[in-house]
């Protein structure tokens, strides 16, 4: 008897309080649209249910993101933008202040793991085709996106007030310089002083800290928006909106993406933690890739370090930038390319005339392709990195030029063919026929 | 070629360093070899030498500007110990390791100002601190009458002299000959730039130790969760085909 | 992430029945929701940690040494002590004398709010020597420094025995730092903790051996 009173008056507990939450709901949903949102954005958006791994790499990204707002906020809390304070408020951050150090790797740590995330999001985008019709314009924002973390990136290494910091700057500025006629402008405009100095450090805070990270923000809603207008892709490159249930109009393909990609992205959540975390809390360096030693000596204009490089993510494009040689004694064309080569992801969706999507109906001239610029991107990556005096010299036969520099220049144009042939050989490509659903 | 005991009996296998393996890389190329340092941030003996000899004998000249003295408690050191043994007339245990030379005078002196040691060895290597420590030589030529293997042209000179004697090179092989002892012998001089570079590699990154202990932590939470999660995927997944 | 788990509670309370795989669904997510919790609990509390005094906050407020065997009676000597004065008054015989006699003017002539005085300067004095009184001269009103007014009378008026005098609002304290009735400042000001290193040296900032 008082058992089932008990358990009465708990089930009566219950409905009250879903009454009172059912309550709450409809108040907010009659003054901003929750429910529906929810159900637009997750509950009832239905994503293609053969997603595999690489399908990780998005909801990554935005996890990076935010732990990157996050952590920057408490680091702007003790971070100083003055040239003179500016080194010795990190060591500050890293040593004085509670859990400073904590906070502070996981930034640079996320800073790193940005790109290698999007990277293999980018690498998705394009084995699968993510980028056609009717998607070109998520691509579009996903290549803005990238832009605008390349800058982020570059603004943010320069507030440790370091050796690489200065000197990574000032190469980078300078290569404004190159630009014909306004150039020696732009570049004086973007330091606001004749060398990177205070000033510029305090602009590139201001860059860095506001600007940039409300441009990301718009950019990747802009992105989800459009991701969710159109529907996602799929490793099948199938329309899942092709075959929807007669009754419900649900796509036959499609699952709701929650909970069922919820609880999946929550797998690869935990996974990229454990990689984070283990570089994070053992090799925060990373063998001097993540942070480079130089960076520890203090910024100095009068001397520059004997070997400077960029952080490895901006290094392909480095090295392209090194592979060009100066034409009419100008350094424009390598600026130029190294421009191009970035910009080149925009033009993907009208370059590509294959009739399928994904790789898996492609023939072996694209798979062909594609391995080619992948093995370019990661020499020219790994080019970056050393100076190009590395592999030693040719002989007087080639004039005795760096062996490295003419093997990045092989590669330049391996990485630049990739692109302007690509309407060629994706329509001579003997391609697989599409299935009609997805093969799961 | 040389082990690296990582348990806490640095002095045995300092034994087994090669004193003699300065060697400059032939080829025209500033590669130089480098020592391994004996670094073990869990000696704290090793730890509170080193920062004995760091503040008698770089602090003269050098600052650490970014470590503050009472951050010795952390290897071991009571607090009294620093104000007796470290310290400076009117510094207090919470003060930075300043250095009262003026920078200036200092540059006037020296060709350059003496750089700040707080992250020395994270700018140029343990292994660095501890072979260019060791590899002073007589030189005629240089102002100071002193070169150094790893440092061409240094401008600092020998400060430890006294300790390890004076070293020659030969020209032919690139080896370092002790031509006149000095109050320590070989092994002992390597002991003691043996725990100035380990105190010098904790100084650099204090936070290391905590930061390595708390990783496995993290990590194995992060398993548990890893586990969990997937269970639960597969749970919803189940009825998808 | 949190708000993924709490999605995914209401997805799993709607779903949940009685069969194997639901009891499954459930277990799991009761679990990873915990266990995830636990995990945003603990990153939290570096970030909220990293805005409390960092060690050069604290070495700038470390305990602060006084020689105190310069000041005459019946003057005092301000210190610094976290960026606040530190007033050590060294009052005569006379003026102790005096601290009990005016107790009916006060508003806590006992010093029974005991947030204001360390236990062992909850006595006739506040202090630890009954002649030397260390205050902070902060005014518990709005926290302006009062002046000193340590002598009798003067333009503090006839009936005045010696205290100081908060210039913004009126504020009227004793040689103990003990509030006059009718003053603006509710409470007495704030004996901070102190304690003899010898008989002339006071530190300021620490009452006992480990306790900053």
């Amino acid at each position: 008897m008082t058992n089932n009173n008990k358990s009465q008056d708990k089930s009566q507990d219950k409905s009250k309080l879903a009454s009172v939450m059912g309550g709450t709901l409809n108040w907010v949903d009659a003054r901003f649209p929750l429910t529906s949102n929810i159900k637009a954005h997750l509950t009832e958006y239905y994503a293609p249910k053969n997603f595999n791994f690489w399908y990780f790499f998005g909801s990554l990204a935005l996890l990076v993101l935010v732990l990157q707002i996050l952590t920057g906020i408490f680091l702007t809390m003790h971070y100083k933008p003055d040239a003179e304070l500016a080194f010795g408020s990190v060591e500050y951050i890293m040593r004085d202040v509670p859990w400073g150090w904590l906070i502070r790797y996981m930034h640079s740590t996320g800073a790193s793991m940005f790109f290698v995330v999007v990277y293999l999001h980018m690498f998705r985008g394009i084995i699968y085709g993510s980028y056609r019709n009717p998607r070109e314009l998520i691509w579009l924002f996903g290549v803005a996106i990238f832009l605008a973390l390349m800058g982020e990136a570059f603004f943010g290494y320069l507030l440790p007030w370091g050796q690489m910091s200065y000197w990574g700057a000032q190469v980078i500025v300078n290569l404004f310089s190159a630009i014909p006629f306004i150039g020696p402008d732009v570049s004086e405009w973007l330091r606001g002083d004749y060398l990177v100095s205070d000033a510029t450090l305090n602009r590139f805070f201001a860059f860095h800290v506001i600007a940039l990270p409300f441009v990301l923000v718009g950019l990747v809603v802009a992105h989800l928006i459009a991701l969710h207008e159109v529907g996602s892709n799929n490793p099948d490159g199938v329309e899942i909106k092709k075959h929807k249930d007669k009754a419900t109009g649900i796509p036959l393909d499609g699952i709701p993406f929650h909970p069922y990609y919820t609880v999946k992205d929550m797998v690869g959540v935990a996974a990229f933690l454990i990689v984070f975390s283990a570089i994070l809390f053992f090799a925060p360096e990373m063998g001097g890739y993540f942070l480079e030693a130089n960076n520890f000596v203090p910024a100095d204009p009068l001397k520059t370090p004997a070997h400077i490089a960029p952080v490895w993510y901006f290094t392909p494009y480095y090295s392209i930038l090194r592979a060009v040689p100066p034409i009419l004694n100008s350094q424009f064309p390598g600026v130029a390319a190294m421009g191009l080569s970035v910009v080149a992801f925009a033009f993907l969706p009208w370059l590509d005339r294959s009739p399928v999507k994904s790789i898996r109906q492609r023939g072996s001239l694209y798979k062909g392709w594609l391995a080619a610029f992948v093995v370019s991107f990661l020499i020219l990556g790994y080019l970056g990195t050393v100076p190009s005096n590395v592999w030693g010299q040719f002989g007087a036969w080639m004039g005795g030029a760096d062996r490295a520099t003419v093997v990045a220049r092989f590669f330049t144009v391996v990485y630049f063919l990739f692109f302007i042939l690509m309407p060629w050989y994706t329509k001579k490509d003997k391609t697989k026929p599409v299935p009609e659903r997805v093969t799961g | 070629m040389k082990t690296i005991d990582n348990m806490k009996n640095i002095l045995s296998a300092l034994l087994l360093a090669p004193l003699f393996a300065f060697s400059i890389a032939a080829s025209a190329s500033e590669e130089v070899h480098l020592d391994k340092a004996p670094v073990d941030a869990s000696n704290h003996e090793s730890l509170q030498r080193g920062a004995r000899t760091f503040v008698n004998y770089c602090l003269n000249c050098h600052s650490a500007n970014y470590m503050r003295y009472n951050r010795l408690l952390e290897i071991g050191l009571t607090e009294q110990q620093i104000k007796d043994n470290l310290l400076f007339a009117g510094e207090k245990v919470g003060d930075t390791m300043k250095v009262a030379m003026n920078k200036k005078e200092a540059a006037k002196w020296l060709g350059a100002a003496p750089p700040d040691l707080s992250v020395e060895v994270r700018a140029r290597g343990a292994d660095w601190v501890y072979t260019y420590m060791r590899g002073f030589y007589r030189d005629s030529t240089r102002p100071t009458g002193w070169n150094n293997t790893v440092f061409d042209k240094v401008g600092m000179p020998h400060v430890l002299y006294e300790l390890q004697g004076e070293q020659e090179l030969d020209h032919e092989t690139h080896e370092l000959k002790l031509v006149k002892p000095g109050q320590l012998s070989a092994e002992e001089y390597d002991t003691v730039v043996g725990d100035l570079t380990n105190f010098m590699a904790y100084m650099a990154e204090p936070a290391k130790q905590q930061r390595n202990q708390l990783g496995w932590i993290v990590l194995l939470f992060l398993s548990v969760l890893l586990v969990l999660t997937y269970k639960l995927k597969k749970a919803y997944w189940k009825d998808i085909h | 992430m949190s708000d993924n788990q709490n999605d995914k509670q209401q997805a799993g309370s709607q779903t949940s029945g009685c069969s194997q795989v639901d009891q499954d669904k459930r277990n799991f997510l009761i679990a990873t929701s915990a266990v995830g919790a636990l995990g945003c609990a603990a990153v939290a509390v570096p970030f909220v940690k990293s805005m409390t005094p960092s060690e050069r906050a604290k070495a700038a407020g470390a305990p602060v040494e006084v020689d105190i065997s310069k000041i005459q009676p019946g003057t005092m000597l301000t210190a610094e002590w976290r960026g606040q004065p530190v007033w050590i008054i060294n009052r005569t015989e006379e003026m102790t004398a005096e601290l009990s006699k005016h107790n009916q003017d006060l508003s806590d002539p006992a010093s029974d709010v005991t947030s204001q005085q360390p236990e062992y300067c909850k006595n006739e004095t506040r202090s630890i020597k009954p002649s030397i009184a260390v205050v902070v001269g902060i005014c518990t009103h709005l926290g302006c420094s009062p002046s000193e007014k340590m002598s009798r009378g003067g333009d503090m008026g006839e009936n005045w025995t010696g205290g100081f005098f908060c210039p913004c609002h009126g504020s009227k304290f004793d040689l103990a730092g003990r509030v006059f009735k009718g003053s603006p400042a509710p409470i007495n000001l704030v004996v901070p903790p102190h304690k003899y290193l010898s008989d002339n040296t006071l530190l300021i900032g620490v009452d006992t051996e480990d306790k900053a």
